[in-house]
């Protein structure tokens, strides 16, 4: 029972480590096939942990302005991210601590975590920080209901709001082709573009500022505040790819009940979808435009109005089967 | 008993207060709040024991209706209620405590103050319809006098006359529902009422009446304009007390009426409430997010947070209608733990705003900023209750709003096609309200509280009296613990829940571990905020002493980046308007028929540029500017006859006499 613990406690440790060590390689692998379809060499792919890095090694210089909120909002974005980014199974479905939040809360703590961001964006008093934290709120408005009818959806299907629980029942019928999933399913990858800041909604590699969004809020921040911010952003990144990975490709998860050898080829697996999705988006990303912001709603708006469909959809073959 | 001489004489000391603070000057003012702390406290224990011991106290006095009598009952949703306002009072007479005693207390306030406390304590207690209309015509009247203290103020007469106008309606809707309740034989205390269900048709319209009378009392859409204009208009402890407490006594009266005293419900019972609940959760918050007066702010934020209510409640009605008991105390849990998590922190947002109006005589977002410097406490306290409204974890509004979404997600178990459809709807609306509760508190904090200050006052604001910050600082703690301990708060909601459903929340201990909230199974749906507080705590607190080992430790302060043009004016900064136009824009323009337009002169041309915003507000045009007009025009085309020659009147008796006698002639 003791051992059982500990081994438990071990694998939930292991998927903190592990998602926070991996994060700055999806977004590595995400830079180098852009740069490659662009007929670039593009900068090496542990060029993201170089990065950091530098960034940790460089002095932090603050606004005269900036409050206390501003010195400790890149803390405790950096834990409530990686914090959430734990909570979504990965490689193992039955983690330790999988059931203290279920995935409302996982949610709400990722939109804890904008809030404080766009709180520090204003903290400083230039115009670009508000301009990024006021964009942001405003596609959040629309990314978040969203995400959240998504997982209501399949906390419907699933029958259960726990991560795990939803992953296991994915994991049993991985093959059950509806409606309602597959709006899911297109709702979660436009929210997943928006919430990462990504091409079409937002450029990160944008150095128009009139354009930014996500960059405007953070760019009074330096050195290892910066460091923080950016890691939570690959973090945020790889928990959106882990989400959608866990939920429409768990193949290879594995089970609560699985031992060591399970967990392996679990961790084989996901790393493996991890990068492949990775690689996926930085195709999407050259094949597609940015948006002017004002057309967003228009975007956005889609994956709320799908996940609004898919959800109603829920409802209807639930009371039409029971 | 014990309890009811201690809530006896509570009640008559907050009455003695105030009495002797209307005849007495000076020293006497300053009675007020220290008794009406003790007054809540007091009450406020008497309810706790009501609430966990199940007991019930029940009182009848000979004033009152004659042969009625006066019925008085403290039952445990009476207490449950009594504890939040109680909570709330106490909150704002602490706050009370540092207003200055020559230049902030008046004779207009200070002595109606103890008797709205015990106004509101009164609705509670009131068992039979004539108490229960007595006493809260009392609120309604000790507030409106509240609001109307500045009465120079030509803006605070507007919201009053038009806060007495929607008083009046609300309370001749309950009249019509206590009328419908008592039935034809009169019996107007609720024991007789219980005993004595209405007819279907007589029911519908009881609800419909109480959903007015209660609507109108907490603001629920359509019936919210006078809100947004009274509850800024009073004193700042006032607001506090009428936003984040009165509305929960409205809500109260429709807690009594839709489930104790209205007999076993109908399905359809359910549908106003959720649809109007809904509509007044979403444009509540569209209205706050536009908004630039801070306390209009948080007006319209309660709007929307009675709107979330109704909604659990509408849901509980419709599972108890359809005998899931299991749903429906999670639904009721769910509106329940609202109603003392709103109370907590709209009024520690309103006292916070209080603090602010206080330090820098402003309630323009646009006047103030970087307040976090100056006034620090507050603005920690301030920082809480935004958050905690926002519904983010591992605050108390977040704990609510999870039992609510568990609630929307077993209504698939409804067999009507009109709740299957409207639930999935009435998801998105919570949540499109909880993301935009998120938008507006980032806009408030962020240009009342952060960034440089854009008024001399907001740069020269000094922080509040030790006993002001003493009260926001305990309501910030409850909002705290309130999320942290959200189980053990459903637990004690269990007496409660057993009398009015039969069934409870799963306890604490239930689930892995003590404080668990858990929603019908561990195995369907648990929410364990200390373990997530603790799991964020480590990691920060890791990433703290990692960081500074591996880092480099300096920190330099400098001027602002901003893109290398950093501009020394407070002016340039995003303003409370600038952070609303996108939301406007992709909002406004539908709910609003928000238009924009640019006036740019030519090159050449000296005249400034001009921006202008139109908004107009058709809710109030539908709703109150049009029925006004046709009352006007009514009254105006009726005025004729004011001034007939004595001839017409003579034609015009006898042809009424005429009429009622034919009337009389049919009818036998």
């Amino acid at each position: 029972m003791t051992r059982d613990l500990v081994v438990q406690f071990l694998a939930q440790g292991a998927q903190m480590t592990f998602v926070l060590l991996v994060a700055p390689l999806a977004v590595g692998v995400v830079r180098k096939v852009k740069a490659l379809l662009m007929r670039r060499q593009g900068p090496p792919l542990v060029q993201a942990y170089r990065d950091l890095a530098k960034l940790l090694r460089k002095e932090s210089v603050i606004a005269g302005s900036a409050s206390w909120l501003f010195r400790t909002a890149p803390y405790l974005i950096f834990a409530l991210t990686w914090v959430a980014a734990a909570l979504v199974p990965s490689f193992a479905s039955g983690l330790m601590f999988n059931w203290a939040a279920d995935v409302v809360a996982l949610v709400a703590l990722l939109g804890a975590a904008r809030a404080l961001l766009a709180l520090a964006g204003m903290d400083v008093g230039t115009s670009f920080g508000g301009i990024g934290s006021s964009r942001e709120m405003m596609i959040a408005t629309l990314a978040e209901p969203a995400m959240m009818l998504i997982v209501l959806t399949l906390a419907i299907a699933a029958g259960t709001t726990r991560l795990a629980g939803v992953a296991d029942y994915f994991i049993a019928e991985p093959f059950a082709v509806r409606v309602s999933l597959a709006l899911s399913l297109i709702s979660l990858i436009i929210v997943a573009l928006a919430e990462n800041a990504r091409i079409p909604v937002d450029n990160p590699v944008t150095h128009l500022e009139l354009t930014m969004v996500h960059e405007a809020m953070v760019l009074e921040y330096s050195g290892r505040h910066l460091a923080l911010i950016e890691a939570a952003s690959h973090l945020k990144l790889v928990l959106y790819i882990s989400l959608l990975v866990c939920l429409f490709a768990p193949f290879g998860m594995a089970p609560a009940t699985a031992g060591v050898g399970g967990w392996a080829i679990g961790l084989a697996a996901w790393t493996a979808k991890l990068l492949f999705c990775a690689a996926l988006l930085g195709v999407w990303e050259v094949s597609i435009a940015k948006m002017r912001v004002f057309r967003l709603p228009d975007f956005v708006g889609i994956a709320f109005v799908f996940g609004f469909l898919a959800i109603l959809l829920a409802f209807l073959t639930r009371g039409v089967f029971e | 008993m014990p309890e009811l001489q201690v809530l006896g004489v509570a009640l008559g000391a907050l009455a003695a207060v105030a009495l002797v603070a209307t005849s007495a000057r000076g020293l006497a003012l300053a009675l007020v709040y220290p008794v009406s702390a003790l007054a809540a406290l007091a009450i406020g224990v008497v309810d706790l024991r009501v609430l966990l011991g199940d007991g019930l106290l029940t009182a009848t006095l000979p004033i009152g209706l004659p042969s009625v009598g006066l019925h008085l009952r403290l039952d445990t949703l009476s207490a449950f209620f009594g504890i939040v306002v109680n909570g709330g009072i106490l909150a704002a007479s602490i706050y009370g405590m540092g207003l200055d005693r020559v230049r902030e207390m008046t004779p207009r306030v200070e002595p109606l103050f103890p008797l709205f406390c015990a106004a509101m304590n009164l609705v509670l207690i009131a068992d039979d319809a004539y108490a229960f209309l007595f006493c809260w015509e009392l609120m309604s009247l000790t507030s409106w006098a509240l609001v109307v203290a500045r009465h120079t103020d030509p803006e605070s007469r507007r919201a009053a006359h038009l806060y007495l106008v929607m008083a009046a309606i609300g309370t001749a809707a309950l009249l019509f529902a206590f009328g419908g309740l008592a039935g034809p034989a009169g019996g107007y205390a609720f024991d007789t009422m219980r005993g004595h269900p209405p007819a279907p048709l007589v029911a519908a319209l009881i609800l419909t009446a109480a959903l007015v009378g209660c609507g109108s009392k907490g603001g629920l859409i359509p019936l919210h304009a006078w809100l947004p204009l009274a509850h800024p208009a009073a004193p700042s402890h006032v607001s506090a007390l009428m936003s984040g407490v009165m509305t929960k006594v409205a809500i109260y009266g429709f807690v009594r009426i839709a489930f104790d005293l209205l007999g076993p419900p109908t399905w359809w019972w359910a549908l106003p409430p959720i649809v109007l609940g809904a509509i007044t959760a979403v444009l509540g918050l569209l209205y706050a997010v536009i908004d630039r007066d801070l306390k209009r702010v948080l007006a319209y934020s309660t709007i929307e947070n009675v709107g979330v209510i109704f909604v659990a409640l509408g849901l509980a009605l419709a599972f108890r209608a359809n005998g899931r008991d299991d749903s429906a105390v999670v639904a009721m849990a769910a509106a329940l733990l609202h109603v003392l998590n709103h109370s907590w922190f709209k009024s520690l947002l309103f006292l916070g705003a209080g603090a602010v109006l206080h330090a820098t005589g402003r309630r323009d977002l646009d006047g103030l900023g970087g307040l976090i410097h100056r006034m620090p406490r507050t603005a920690i306290f301030f920082l809480v209750g935004a958050l905690a409204i926002s519904a983010l974890p591992p605050l108390n509004g977040f704990v609510s709003e999870w039992l609510l979404f568990q609630a929307v997600l077993a209504a698939p178990e409804l067999p009507q096609a009109a709740l299957h459809f409207a639930s999935p709807a009435i998801g998105a609306m919570l949540a499109l309200a909880a993301a935009l509760a998120a938008a507006c508190f980032v806009r408030v904090y962020g240009t009342a509280f952060l960034g440089r200050p854009r008024s001399p006052e907001a740069a020269t604001a000094h922080d509040v009296p030790l006993v002001q910050q003493i009260a926001m600082g305990g309501l910030a703690l409850l909002c705290i613990l309130g999320g942290l301990l959200g189980s053990v708060l459903a637990g004690a909601l269990a007496p409660l829940l057993q009398t009015m459903f039969g069934g409870a929340m799963a306890p604490p201990g239930f689930g892995p571990t003590y404080f668990s909230l858990i929603a019908f199974d561990p195995d369907r749906s648990i929410y364990d905020a200390p373990i997530i507080a603790l799991f964020v705590t480590i990691a920060s607190l890791t990433t703290l002493v990692v960081v500074h080992r591996l880092s480099e430790r300096r920190t330099r302060r400098g001027p602002a980046w901003d893109c290398g043009f950093p501009d020394p004016s407070p002016t340039t900064q995003y303003t409370a308007s600038s952070f609303a136009q996108p939301l406007r824009r992709v909002y406004g323009a539908v709910t609003f028929s928000a238009r924009e337009t640019v006036d740019m002169p030519p090159p050449g041309d000296q005249r400034p540029a001009r921006f202008s915003v139109v908004l107009i507000d058709h809710l109030w045009r539908a709703f109150y500017a049009a029925p006004g007009r046709a009352v006007i025009g009514l009254s105006s085309w009726l005025n004729i006859l004011q001034f007939l020659t004595i001839r017409r009147y003579l034609v015009l008796m006898f042809a009424a006499l005429v009429i009622l006698l034919s009337i009389a002639a049919v009818t036998t």
